[in-house]
C-alpha cells in the first residue's frame, strides 16, 4: 500500500533520513520506534507530504506522491498529531466535520451525507454523547477521540499516529489504543504510529520500524525488532527484556545504573 | 452551539441586513438640522423612486447629500474593518489581531499627514489618495521582510508589520512635532477617524475594494476555520495553506487599506465586531465573515450617528465613541455568553 524507496530528507545541512526503504501492507498495524532525534516525526511528516524527501519517493498504491494533490493525499491519509489547539471555540461536531474538508468542493457547506459520516464516526469513537460541547472544554483523553473522529471522517485508507499516547494516563492509554486496534481489525484501517512508548509499541504493532539517526536499524515483528542487544545498541541505556506474561510480546523492563546484577 | 448552514447564514444575513436598514433609516433622520423622521424617510423614499415631492430643497441635500453617503460610507468602512479583523485573527493565529496591526493604518497615517502638511488635502481627492498609497506601500513592505524562503510565516509576518508599524509611528510622532497649529487639527481628528468629509465619490473609490476583498474572502472562509488550528492540520486536511495566507492578507490588507484611506483610522471596531459576532454565533468564518461586516456596518454607523449629534454642533471624532460605547457593550457579551450561545 504505501512503499518508500530510499527516501532522503534534510531541513538544512544534515541529511535527517538516510535512504530509508520500507513497506507498509493493507491492514497492517505499523509501529516507528527510535530515541528522540531518529527521525520519526520527519519520516510521518513524509508520509503525508508535508514534507517532500530530497531523494527517493514514496508510492501511495504504485502512484508516486509528488503526483497526487493535495485533497488526494486528504481522502487517503489521515493524522492525528500529538496535540491540537484551536484557537477559537469549535464545538466537538463542528470539528469532527473538518474531516470532511477534502469531499467538499466550491459549494462550501457540510451535506446531510457528510453529517451522517461524521455522526457515525463519532458514535464509533464514543463521543456522540458530548457533540455539542466545546473543543476547549474536554480532557486530553476526550480531545484525542475528537481527532480520531476527525480523522476517520476523512473516510482515509491510513491513519498516521504521532505519540498519541503522550499525556495520557494509563487508563486512557489503553482505551485509545484499543479503539485504534479496533479501527484496525475491524475496518481494515492501516495504521502508522510512531511511538516512544515500546511496550505498548509491542503490543499493539504487527510490526516494527527502530530508527537510529535517520536510518533503519532494524525491521520486523517485536520479537525481532525488541531485542536486549537492539534497543541497548540504539538507546545506549541498559534494559532487561523478557516477555509479557499474559500475551508473550517482547517486555523492556528500565534499569537504573548498576541494576543488572541480581 | 447550532451547525452553520447554508440556510442558516442566509437566515440571519437577511435579518442582519434588515437591522442595517433600520440603522441607516435610523442615521439620516437625526442630526443637528431639525428634520421630522417621516419627512425624512419620504424625502429618501420618494428620491428613489425618482420623484422629488417632500421637503425643502435644503431638507433634501441635507438627506440625500450629506447624512445618507455618510451612513453609507461609515456601513462600508464598518463591514470593512470588521471582517479584515476577524481575517487578521484567523490568519495570524492571534486573538489580539486587528486590521492595523501590520502597520497599514501606520502607512495609511504617514501619507495622509504628508497630505496635510503638503496642502494636497485641498484637492478633492488628495488626502484619501496619498494615505492608500501609504498603507499599499506599508502593505507591500511587510510582505516582503514577513516571508521566510518564499512563504509567509506568521510570526515573522506579525514581527515584520509590528517594526515597520512603530517606524511608521515614529514618523507620524515627528511630523506632529514640526506641524502648524490649524494642520494639527486637522490631523488629530485625522488620526481619531472622522468621516465629516464623506461624499458619494468616496463611497465609489473604496467600496470595490471592500466587496471584492469580502468577497474573496468568504470564498475561502471554510479553509479559515482549518487555518485555526494550525498551519500542518490544514494542510492534512487538504488545504492548499499558502495560497490561503497569500490571498487573506492582500485581501485583509486591501480591505484595510480603502478603508482608513477615507475616513482616518477608527479604531476598536476591526476587534471588537469579529469577537462580539463570535460570542453571538460561533467561530465558523461562513458565518462569522457575514455576520461581522453586517453588524460591523450597522456599529459603525450607529456610533457616527453619536459622534455628530451627541454635542451638536461640534462634532466628536467617531473613534471616541465606537471605543466608548463598544468596550462595556464587549465586557457584557463575555459575562452573558452562555445565554446567548443558542442563537
Amino acid at each position: 500500500m504505501i512503499e518508500a524507496d530510499s527516501i532522503s530528507f534534510r531541513y538544512h545541512e544534515d541529511w535527517v533520513l538516510k535512504e530509508i526503504s520500507f513497506r507498509v501492507e493493507r491492514g497492517e498495524f505499523v509501529g516507528v520506534i527510535g530515541p528522540n532525534g531518529s527521525g520519526k516525526t520527519t519520516l510521518l511528516k513524509i508520509l503525508y507530504r508535508l514534507l517532500s524527501p530530497q531523494k527517493g519517493e514514496i508510492f501511495f498504491e504504485r502512484i508516486p506522491m509528488k503526483k497526487m494533490d493535495r485533497t488526494d493525499i486528504a481522502k487517503k491519509i489521515a493524522v492525528v498529531a500529538q496535540e491540537t489547539q484551536i484557537l477559537f471555540p469549535f464545538s466537538v461536531l463542528e470539528t469532527v466535520l473538518m474531516g470532511r474538508s477534502p469531499y467538499i468542493g466550491h459549494f462550501m457547506f457540510e451535506s446531510e451525507k457528510d453529517l451522517e459520516i461524521s455522526k457515525r464516526a463519532m458514535g464509533w469513537t464514543n463521543i456522540l454523547p458530548f457533540s455539542e460541547r466545546s473543543i476547549d472544554e474536554l480532557s486530553g483523553g476526550e480531545r484525542k477521540r475528537v481527532f480520531i473522529a476527525r480523522a476517520l471522517s476523512q473516510e482515509p485508507e491510513v491513519i498516521l499516529l504521532d505519540e498519541p499516547t503522550a499525556n495520557l494516563d494509563i487508563h486512557h492509554q489503553m482505551d485509545f489504543l484499543n479503539l485504534i486496534l479496533t479501527l484496525n481489525r475491524e475496518r481494515g484501517l492501516t495504521i502508522v504510529m510512531a511511538s516512544h512508548d515500546m511496550n505498548l509499541a509491542s503490543e499493539f504493532c504487527d510490526r516494527l520500524i527502530l530508527l537510529q539517526e535517520g536510518r533503519i536499524y532494524k525491521m520486523g515483528t517485536p520479537e525481532e525488532v525488541i531485542t536486549k542487544e537492539h534497543i541497548e545498541s540504539v538507546y545506549g541505556c541498559e534494559v532487561w527484556i523478557d516477555q509479557n506474561p499474559i500475551s508473550g510480546m517482547p517486555r523492556i523492563s528500565l534499569l537504573k545504573k548498576g541494576g543488572i546484577q541480581r | 452551539m447550532k451547525l452553520v448552514t447554508a440556510k442558516r447564514v442566509l437566515t440571519l444575513s437577511i435579518l442582519l441586513c434588515f437591522l442595517l436598514i433600520l440603522v441607516i433609516l435610523v442615521s439620516i433622520t437625526i442630526g443637528s438640522v431639525n428634520i421630522p423622521p417621516f419627512r425624512s424617510i419620504r424625502i429618501l423614499f420618494e428620491s428613489l423612486l425618482g420623484l422629488k415631492g417632500a421637503g425643502s430643497e435644503t431638507e433634501r441635500t441635507i438627506i440625500l447629500s450629506l447624512r445618507l453617503p455618510r451612513a453609507i460610507l461609515a456601513g462600508f468602512v464598518g463591514a470593512g474593518l470588521s471582517v479584515s479583523g476577524a481575517t487578521f485573527q484567523a490568519l495570524l493565529r492571534n486573538p489580539l489581531a486587528d486590521p492595523y496591526i501590520l502597520g497599514v493604518s501606520s502607512g495609511a497615517a504617514v501619507g495622509a499627514i504628508l497630505a496635510i502638511l503638503l496642502g494636497l488635502n485641498a484637492f478633492s481627492f488628495g488626502l484619501p489618495l496619498a494615505s492608500f498609497l501609504g498603507a499599499l506601500l506599508t502593505v507591500l513592505a511587510v510582505f516582503y521582510f514577513g516571508r521566510q524562503g518564499g512563504k509567509i510565516h506568521p510570526h515573522t509576518l506579525l514581527l515584520a508589520g509590528v517594526i515597520i508599524g512603530s517606524f511608521l509611528s515614529a514618523l507620524i510622532m515627528f511630523f506632529i512635532s514640526v506641524s502648524q497649529k490649524e494642520e494639527l487639527h486637522t490631523i488629530i481628528f485625522w488620526l481619531m477617524g472622522d468621516f465629516s468629509f464623506s461624499n458619494t465619490r468616496a463611497i465609489l473609490i473604496i467600496f470595490p475594494y471592500i466587496l471584492l476583498g469580502g468577497f474573496l474572502l468568504y470564498l475561502r472562509s471554510r479553509h479559515l476555520n482549518l487555518i485555526l488550528s494550525g498551519e500542518e492540520n490544514a494542510i492534512q486536511l487538504g488545504v492548499n495553506v499558502e495560497k490561503l495566507k497569500l490571498v487573506s492578507y492582500l485581501s485583509a490588507s486591501l480591505i484595510t487599506a480603502a478603508s482608513v484611506s477615507v475616513c482616518g483610522l477608527i479604531g476598536f471596531v476591526g476587534l471588537i465586531i469579529p469577537h462580539s459576532v463570535r460570542l453571538i454565533f460561533g467561530p465558523d468564518h461562513r458565518l462569522l465573515i457575514p455576520a461581522s461586516a453586517l453588524i460591523g456596518a450597522s456599529f459603525l454607523i450607529a456610533s457616527d450617528t453619536f459622534a455628530r449629534t451627541l454635542l451638536a454642533p461640534t462634532e466628536l471624532p467617531v473613534g471616541v465613541i465606537t471605543a466608548a460605547f463598544g468596550g462595556p457593550f464587549f465586557i457584557y457579551l463575555l459575562r452573558t455568553r452562555k445565554v446567548i450561545k443558542s442563537l
